[in-house]
């Protein structure tokens, strides 16, 4: 039995050594070294090559698919991240929590690019505009196919009309439904009055049976192959979608909607803060910019490429945008009452 | 009449086994980004694929992950065949219960315990992390598939061997292997595959850096996959294909010799 | 005691790979935010949502099951008797499908099912009724079938070919009927394969979230959606990890139903 112990022991300790140094190479050089966090393919791939040519600097992407999949990753410093991109209430709970370093905007010149009528957004979720950059942004709005839709669409009532019954796609996502229901009945979408969430759902309720399918990716699809009439969908798939079925338009609800912002900010644990900078200030280059554009067809707020963006839902007036919110950080409680009353609305 | 029917059926499963994949590799030649809408014959995207540096070395990462998975679960899971086999029946029946503790666990279950276990032993993640978390949901299917060999062997001409002077390496190598082999065979091949197929448990457990073919398909999800991840996989496929037609029509002639 | 040594680096792989993460999550399941003891996060199952949700994915995960073995069971004797039914193919044919992404595979069937997708366009050229399942438990339930059919063939298969030819022979010739021969001799002695099959295909059935999401619209919630859920949007990892111990529960119990049919205890899966 001893024997059993000893060997057992031996292995345990090859397990250990091989889980902690394995894939370790790579950090003799991290000053060369720049480790990107992202949420996957929200850059042209092109892109990392330019940076890598033009500073020297060796870059390693990995990808997320949603804010809290890298939250825990950030928290834990599992994995030492240089350089991050997050949405807005994401970047608001990381600085809250002393998780975000402070950027030194000295270093990135072309922060002066950041087009002006994001900025009170920004300082919405990040006071100061200390811990962040904006990378893209867009709105939430309407997306119908005119050749099913007759009537006029400019209100998110349209979504509770019974004519379109199995005809409407939603976003599965707990904050963008609520934020419709919240529009509607005129409170804040950072509610976290259980009166006012319990009357949101039972309003969602009412309109649930109309809905054709829960999507977020896909909504665009349904859309373009004419599965569905309307979809609420960001302002980023506009043009996209318009490519491939002309019969598509979207509109910006006159209650308001949603503004978000997906920003790159640095980790309080970065090692190489100097890359991270380079990176920021790379991605708020105007011809970068440009690139990412074309790439994504997300809007960009850089004022370089103010003309490019040509298409008025990727651009919307100050009128428009002083009808929108954006999303702020609830923290676990008003996580966990949303997060309750969403499955109630989704059993019912 | 009994014939066409069996044909008949045979053929339904295979197109149903089929159509999704043959959907996708046709939407690997549109050349639009959409997958509802057909704008035209392209190679496009095995081009932009081949230019990418991200999907080669997630690529990269997936074979080397899965090779080296299904390699130490195979020795491991051997190994632990044969101490098995020489139990009593209690402690054997306890251990192959343990063993399908991996296979009844919901996949998101066993990723992120495992994650969780990582971070409180202060393990950061990393290269060896996914890889210590694919040997650990590898090894059942291995012992599953080499098990019921072990139970077939004659236990005696093992204990022959030994008795006859041979050391106990030489009696396995020259005794029992032979006769276990098809069993490592298909439990390696299934373990190479389930290693491939997984994304969640990776997802939970890779650290900077390591991304497979199937993490960075499940990252693009938020913004729409790009059809030059169809493209991957049809290559994937093709090659994987041919290779098992190879080595069939290999192994087909060596029996045909054989008898 | 020499050759028991060799399980040695098993038992090391079932400790720390899968014992003291299931400890983590057990202890995550009975504590909440703060690190202090509830139970709040186990009963949490008895609330209508949770508790709906967890029977939704129970009965299509047996719908599922009882499905891939009415559909393996008959195509497995069909290739015990063919000439394809060489083993080499066999794993050849429904191995292969995994090769393609595993969400690929599933998207691509998103595709076909849409309202105006594939399939009923070719509807609508032969002049037939549109197929309207997408979105609804049918078309998740047709995912699960589709995801975790091989695993039914593969282990029936097996089971099948082992059976001696002359037991059959000599069943006839005792003066059996075909359904006799099927009822009395062919499915007791594939038992084993069953077992394994059924569990290979009702588990995953029972905990996935990616079906679900991909083909019922987000309008068919499961267990495994919820959990997902929990850990990936609502960051309660603590609740999350509390009902991940329910469904194990209710996973080993229908295990141990399952297991009673088979006396060995050791069905195997290839």
């Amino acid at each position: 039995m001893k024997k059993l112990l000893t060997v057992a022991l031996a292995l345990l300790l090859c397990f250990t050594s091989l889980a902690a140094c394995g894939g370790g190479d790579g950090k003799a050089d991290a000053e060369k070294t720049l480790y990107v966090y992202c949420f996957g393919d929200y850059f042209d791939p092109e892109l990392q090559y330019q940076f890598e040519e033009e500073t020297g600097y060796k870059v390693v992407v990995d990808l997320f698919d949603t804010n809290e999949e890298m939250y825990p990753v950030i928290k834990n410093n599992s994995a030492d991240y240089d350089v991050i991109c997050a949405s807005d209430y994401m970047i608001e709970r990381l600085s809250s929590e002393g998780l975000l370093a402070e950027i030194n905007f000295d270093n990135i010149p072309n922060a002066a690019n950041i087009a002006d009528n994001i900025k009170p957004f920004i300082e919405d979720f990040d006071p100061g505009m200390k811990y962040s950059a904006p990378h893209t942004w867009g709105t939430y709005g309407i997306m119908y196919n005119k050749s099913m839709v007759d009537d006029p669409v400019d209100s998110w009532e349209i979504l509770w009309d019974e004519k379109y019954a199995d005809q409407i796609v939603m976003p599965n996502s707990i904050r963008e439904c609520y934020m419709i229901a919240a529009r509607l009945l005129g409170y804040s979408m950072n509610t976290v009055d259980e009166n006012q969430i319990k009357e949101m759902t039972d309003l969602l309720i009412e309109q649930k049976d109309l809905v054709y399918s829960f999507a977020n990716d896909n909504a665009r699809e349904i859309m373009i192959g004419d599965s569905a009439a309307m979809a609420v969908i960001t302002s980023g798939e506009v043009i996209y979608s318009k490519e491939y079925n002309e019969n598509l338009e979207f509109v910006i609800p006159k209650e308001g909607t949603e503004v978000w912002t997906d920003c790159w900010a640095i980790p309080a644990a970065a090692k190489n803060v100097k890359a991270a900078e380079a990176w920021i200030n790379f991605m708020l280059d105007g011809s970068v910019a440009e690139t990412n554009f074309e790439y994504l067809t997300y809007a960009i707020p850089n004022k370089e490429i103010a003309d490019l963006v040509d298409e008025p839902v990727l651009n919307p007036s100050a009128e428009v945008l002083a009808n929108c919110e954006t999303l702020h950080n609830l923290g676990a409680e008003g996580d966990d009452l949303y997060s309750e009353y969403w499955k109630m609305y989704k059993a019912d | 009449m009994k014939k066409t029917f069996k044909g008949i059926y045979l053929f339904l499963i295979m197109l149903f086994l089929y159509l999704p994949i043959f959907t996708l590799m046709v939407l690997s030649f549109n050349g639009g980004k959409t997958m509802n809408a057909w704008v035209g014959f392209s190679l496009e995207w095995y081009e932009e694929m081949f230019a990418n540096r991200q999907i080669m070395e997630a690529l990269g990462n997936t074979v080397s992950i899965a090779f080296w998975a299904a390699s130490a679960s195979t020795v491991i899971g051997v190994l632990a065949c044969m101490g098995i086999s020489a139990m009593k029946e209690k402690p054997r029946t306890l251990l192959m219960g343990l063993n399908n503790i991996p296979l009844l666990n919901a996949d998101i279950v066993t990723g992120i315990s495992l994650m969780l276990s990582f971070l409180m032993f202060g393990i950061s993640l990393n290269y060896g992390t996914v890889l210590m978390a694919h040997i650990t949901f590898c090894i059942p299917y291995v012992i599953l598939s080499v098990m019921p060999k072990f139970r077939q062997l004659e236990n005696h001409t093992y204990e022959a061997a030994l008795d006859l002077g041979a050391t106990p390496a030489y009696a396995f190598f020259k005794v029992v292997l032979p006769d276990i082999m098809p069993g490592i065979v298909s439990g390696f091949l299934l373990a190479f595959t389930m290693s491939v197929d997984d994304f969640v448990i990776t997802h939970f457990t890779r650290g900077a850096g390591i991304n497979t073919i199937s993490t960075l398909i499940y990252s693009q999800v938020r913004v729409g996959i790009r059809p030059m991840l169809y493209a991957l996989s049809t290559l994937i496929f093709v090659t994987v294909f041919i290779i098992l037609i190879v080595v069939n029509i290999i192994s087909h002639k060596k029996e045909e010799k054989e008898s | 005691m020499s050759r028991r040594i060799f399980s040695g680096p098993f038992l090391l792989f079932i400790l720390c790979g899968t014992l003291i993460p299931l400890g983590v999550i057990a202890y995550y399941g009975i504590t909440d935010r703060s690190g202090s003891f509830t139970l709040d996060n186990i009963l949490a199952i008895a609330s209508p949502e949770h508790s709906e949700a967890l029977f939704l994915a129970l009965l299509l995960a047996l719908i599922s099951t009882v499905i891939c073995l009415l559909i393996a069971f008959p195509l497995g004797l069909i290739l015990k008797d063919s000439r394809l039914g060489k083993k080499g193919f066999m794993v050849f044919i429904f191995i292969l499908p995994m090769w393609m992404n595993f969400l690929l595979r599933t998207m691509a069937w998103q595709v076909l099912l849409e309202r105006n997708g594939i399939i009923n366009q070719l509807l609508d050229l032969v002049g037939l009724p549109h197929l309207d399942i997408i979105n609804t438990p049918a078309a998740v339930v047709l995912g699960m079938v589709y995801d975790y059919l091989p695993f039914m063939v593969l282990p029936i298969y097996n089971a099948l070919i082992k059976i001696d030819r002359h037991v059959i022979e000599a069943a006839y010739d005792l003066g059996a009927s075909s359904p006799q021969v099927l009822l009395k001799v062919i499915a007791p002695l594939s038992l084993p394969g069953i077992v394994s099959g059924i569990t290979m295909v009702f588990v995953p059935s029972l905990t996935t979230f990616a079906v679900s999401n991909m083909l019922g619209g987000g309008k068919v919630n499961l267990i495994g959606n919820i959990i997902e859920q929990e850990f990936t949007v609502s960051s309660n990892w603590n609740l999350g990890a509390g009902l991940s111990l329910v469904m194990m529960i209710f996973i080993v119990i229908s295990m141990a139903l399952i297991e009673k049919f088979d006396k060995n205890g050791e069905g195997n899966v290839l």
